[in-house]
């Protein structure tokens, strides 16, 4: 990166705004690409022992016994603990919010005691020198199990005949209405009244570095420091802390390079909460790696919903009611501690999105079964409520013979139309529906499309164009998790310090899980400074370093921790220009920094490099006036608080092609246009909605975790559950509307989690309009060809 | 151990012996007895293609292959085609295109992608697509890796 091809002014004090909106590739993917990285794994830490867990093979069953002799004269067993044994050192957790009203869940052990609720629930830990020889030990565990009924079928446990947690009357989780009155009446008023229920495969994230974690117990200090791969080290602090007794300040969580999290790494598993009790027990570092079938039995999975979904409309193509009754399956635990009602309770925010319909009725149901635990995996929620509100909106619009675009058109909630509060009760600060639209349609050429559309069909080619319109959660304020108890900073900090050489070392407490967090945040420390990018350096995922902060989730890194670095970033300037002003003898509001000097605003003539101000600062403050004291360490937070959330929109096309006798669908191409208010680093913007989209594709097309009625998981590798992988995935053309909010100066909206919220929508829409002519449908997610070939009625 | 052999092979230009375990695979030999953490383990099974290395000059998925199978073989990894400047560039399209996010997939994706750099004649997209279609990234949905790759073999 050339410096000199960059403006370096702070934004707000000059007409450009600095690095802001350039592509400024990431300092830190160097050291990843010589393979230099340090991911948990490839730790190494003197006495080291490893973790393996002995889980149950069975969906629901009792532990009558566990017997460990044989196992414990394996080569190199250090112990072999049982759920008693660990919860000695590891109190139990609870997963519920105070503001999801009625959520329940049954205490659950870092390691079970006498009943495993799902198969691969770990019932016994075992420690050796080698994973190697800990796995050797595990197989000789010798365990007597009475098998119990397992609940796997949602409608079942929906209904009740076998309750799963004997302490509950049902086996609902937690369940919700919505209801803004007048639905029925809307309904009974409709010219129109279309119908459908979708179905959602349960999957899960396939992060390639599986969950790891190293605890480190010092038993003189009785102190913890945790390797870890996580989203969210101060949670986790907070976590260990509470669970293992260990005072806050005395655990410190280090999160290095993270090999990729999607929502899955943001959770508290009772296999991590284990290892870092063994590490008390045994007084030393213990380590714990999932390996691949641990990661499909044991990572949160997501989105196993059935909603039925019905929406009134007029002739003329009004949308007037939405009305929606989800239900969906979790596991036997609700997740801690983010809970696992969210991911429904989304669903029921954000149905009927886009619209400007007035009535809704949302209704949830999430309920208990006996497969692993669900919870927030990337775009929570929305991947359901976008693709059951696009696919009944396309529905209407082909009952009434109105092309999707126009109908969306005539709906859209319009862009002047704001501050505006949607019938779910969550309120817009300000949306871009409209020209999102419109920009769409231009970048595709929508026309054209259509008519290639048409041509292929007389050749016997079934093309299919599908949209998807919607709104999405970024920057959550405390009224996602804070207000309902959980101890989870929706507020996040960042420390600059200036160095005595004039670099800048920034510290901040949202994590870097290669979405490319410490790229913008050089970003805007040296806008805002009005220094060149290659003085700064980042620093985050350490609590023992960092000021206290949330992590990386719901799409609130560049927009909570970009405004804390921002705001911190102006407050050093300022301190900064404080010392010119006195070495300089002249009025600090006639100097300004600039390509690393201290210039005088008028003449813009350099007067000071900064290596000399941090020179005479740190080591010659004799030289200073005797009342005046430099301040080169600043520290500023951000919250945002005037919306529950910064709601931004986006719209996405997918154009495939259906193989009518095979069931395949090739993806031709892919349109994404997202209004992420500020845009900081374009390149990373872009890949973020790139690899958001593939991910949605995985879901709509590939992935789905397979369980047998009794609960088995029957694809737990990556043979079997298939990923998108580059042979099949499309090329993806982005394009951006920039609606900054005016809730921060930074103005920046999140855009992790865009993509994946409304590929699985586009593809079911393009699906679904390829085999219209045919007079089938799909419904169901992944759209496998099986499926396809039986909706088309030829198997 | 007692069953442990005596192997030596070339790891990065240098010649190395450690005595291992039969069961022990190549890329788990690299990791822990050499501390060549480069190559990452996603799957354990041969599907992922983190583990990617190169042995007597062909990729190799390093979960699929013994330590012991390599006695004898010239074994390369990320770590030294970077001081060999051989892969720097694909690195520098890589990072200029932002080819990678977490980066756990890359050091294979690299082994990869400069398997076809070293065929000496250009792909289209989609050959490219199919050569790196047995490494998995769940980040950045490919494009840039594609385009990354394309330049170089192109360029």
């Amino acid at each position: 990166m050339g410096k000199a091809e960059l403006p370096l002014h702070a934004p707000g004090t000059r007409t450009d705004r600095g690095y802001i909106g350039q592509s400024v590739p990431r300092p830190n993917a160097a050291r990843l690409l010589q393979g230099r990285g340090a991911y948990v794994d490839d730790l190494r830490f003197p006495r080291l022992a490893h973790a393996v867990f002995f889980r149950s093979p069975y969906a629901h069953a009792r532990i009558k016994s566990l017997q460990f002799e044989k196992a414990l004269k394996s080569p190199g067993v250090i112990g072999i603990f049982s759920g008693k044994d660990v919860a000695q050192f590891c109190t139990p957790w609870v997963a519920v919010l105070g503001h999801l009203k009625g959520i329940k869940s049954p205490p659950q052990h870092a390691v079970a005691i006498d009943r495993a609720c799902w198969q691969g629930e770990a019932v016994a830990a075992v420690v050796a020198e080698t994973r190697a020889q800990a796995e050797d030990a595990a197989a000789l565990i010798e365990a007597e199990w009475e098998e119990l009924p397992a609940v796997t079928d949602m409608e079942e446990s929906l209904a009740g005949k076998r309750i799963i947690h004997k302490e509950f009357e049902d086996n609902i989780c937690f369940a919700r209405t919505h209801d803004t009155g007048g639905v029925d009446e809307a309904f009974a008023q409709a010219d129109l009244v279309v119908e459908e229920t979708y179905g959602f495969g349960r999957h899960t994230g396939v992060c390639l570095e599986g969950r790891s974690i190293l605890a480190d117990y010092n038993a003189a200090e009785h102190s913890l420091t945790v390797y870890h791969s996580t989203q969210a080290p101060h949670m986790m602090q907070d976590i260990f802390s509470r669970h293992l007794g260990i005072p806050e300040a005395s655990v410190r969580v280090i999160a290095r390079d993270v090999g990729g999290s999607y929502g899955i790494k943001v959770h508290v598993y009772p296999d991590e909460m284990a290892t870092a009790a063994l590490s008390v027990m045994l007084r030393r570092p213990v380590k714990f790696v999932a390996d691949r079938l641990e990661s499909f039995a044991t990572d949160i999975h997501a989105r196993e919903h059935r909603v039925k979904v019905r929406l009134a409309c007029t002739k003329a193509g009004e949308i007037l009611a939405f009305d929606m009754d989800d239900l969906t399956a979790i596991g036997p635990y609700s997740v801690y501690p983010r809970t696992s009602g969210i991911e429904g309770n989304q669903v029921v925010n954000l149905t009927g999105g886009p619209y400007k319909h007035q009535k809704y009725r949302g209704k949830l149901n999430v309920v208990f079964t006996n497969k692993n635990v669900t919870c927030q995996y990337r775009a929570v929620g929305h991947p359901i409520a976008v693709a059951l509100t696009e696919g009944i909106v396309d529905k209407a619009a082909a009952a009434l013979q109105m092309d999707p675009a126009e109908f969306r058109r005539k709906n859209l909630i319009p862009d002047d139309a704001y501050p505006y509060t949607f019938p779910s009760g969550v309120k817009f600060e300000k949306l871009s529906h409209h020209q999102a639209l419109d920009m769409l349609l231009k970048l595709m050429d929508y026309k054209k499309l259509r008519e290639e559309q048409k041509e292929k069909r007389k050749q016997g080619k079934h093309l299919g164009i599908g949209l998807a319109a919607m709104i999405e959660v970024t920057n959550p304020s405390p009224a996602f998790y804070g207000v309902g108890g959980a101890r989870i900073s929706a507020q996040d900090g960042a420390t600059l310090r200036l160095e005595p050489t004039g670099m800048v070392t920034v510290l901040c407490s949202v994590t870097e899980q290669g979405q490319g967090t410490e790229a913008i945040f050089a970003q805007i420390a040296a806008s805002a400074l009005g220094i060149s990018i290659d003085k700064i350096k980042v620093i985050t995922g350490d609590t023992g370093v960092t000021p206290y902060g949330g992590g990386t989730w719901a799409s609130r890194g560049a927009g909570i921790g970009g405004e804390a670095v921002l705001q911190a970033g102006r407050a050093l300037r300022s301190n900064v220009l404080d010392i010119a002003s006195h070495v300089l003898g002249l009025a600090k509001s006639e100097l300004e920094i600039k390509d690393d000097q201290i210039v005088h605003l008028l003449t813009q003539l350099p007067k000071l490099p900064l290596a000399e101000l941090g020179r005479i600062a740190y080591f010659r403050p004799d030289t200073l006036p005797m009342n005046f004291q430099s301040e080169l360490t600043v520290t500023r937070h951000y919250t945002p608080r005037e919306y529950g959330f910064t709601f931004t929109n986006g719209i996405q096309a997918s154009l495939v092609e259906v193989d009518v006798d095979t069931g395949f669908v090739k993806l031709l191409k892919h349109w994404c246009v997202e209004d992420s208010g500020t845009i900081i680093n374009p390149m990373l913007v872009d890949e973020q909605l790139r690899g958001g989209v593939v991910q949605g594709i995985g879901a709509a097309l590939y992935e789905e975790c397979l369980y047998s009625p009794e609960g088995q998981l029957l694809n737990g590798n990556m043979a079997d559950y298939l990923v998108p992988m580059s042979g099949e995935m499309p090329d993806i053309i982005c394009a951006h509307i920039e609606t900054p909010t005016k809730q921060s100066e930074l103005g920046a909206k999140g855009v992790g989690e865009a993509g994946t919220a409304g590929a699985p929508a586009a593809v079911m829409n393009a699906i679904n309009d390829a085999l219209s002519p045919l007079n089938a449908q799909v419904t169901a997610m992944p759209f496998t060809p099986e499926r396809i070939l039986k909706a088309l009625k030829r198997v | 151990m007692e069953h442990a052999l005596d192997i030596t092979l070339t790891v990065n230009g240098t010649r190395v012996q450690h005595r291992v375990e039969p069961r022990e695979h190549l890329v788990d030999f690299l990791r822990e007895k050499l501390g060549l953490t480069g190559s990452h383990v996603g799957c354990e099974h041969g599907v992922c293609g983190a583990c990617t290395l190169r042995v007597d000059g062909k990729i190799v998925r390093g979960c699929l292959m013994l330590a012991v199978q390599a006695n004898g073989c010239r074994v390369d990894t990320v770590e030294g085609l970077s001081d060999s400047k051989e892969l720097a560039r694909l690195q520098k399209a890589f990072h200029e295109k932002n080819a990678l996010q977490c980066g756990f997939c890359t050091p294979g994706m690299l082994l990869a992608a400069q398997d076809l750099v070293l065929k000496n004649k250009k792909f289209t997209r989609e050959e490219i697509r199919q050569h790196i279609s047995g490494n998995y990234c769940r980040c950045t949905g490919y494009q840039a890796i594609v385009d990354a790759i394309e330049e170089v073999v192109n360029g």
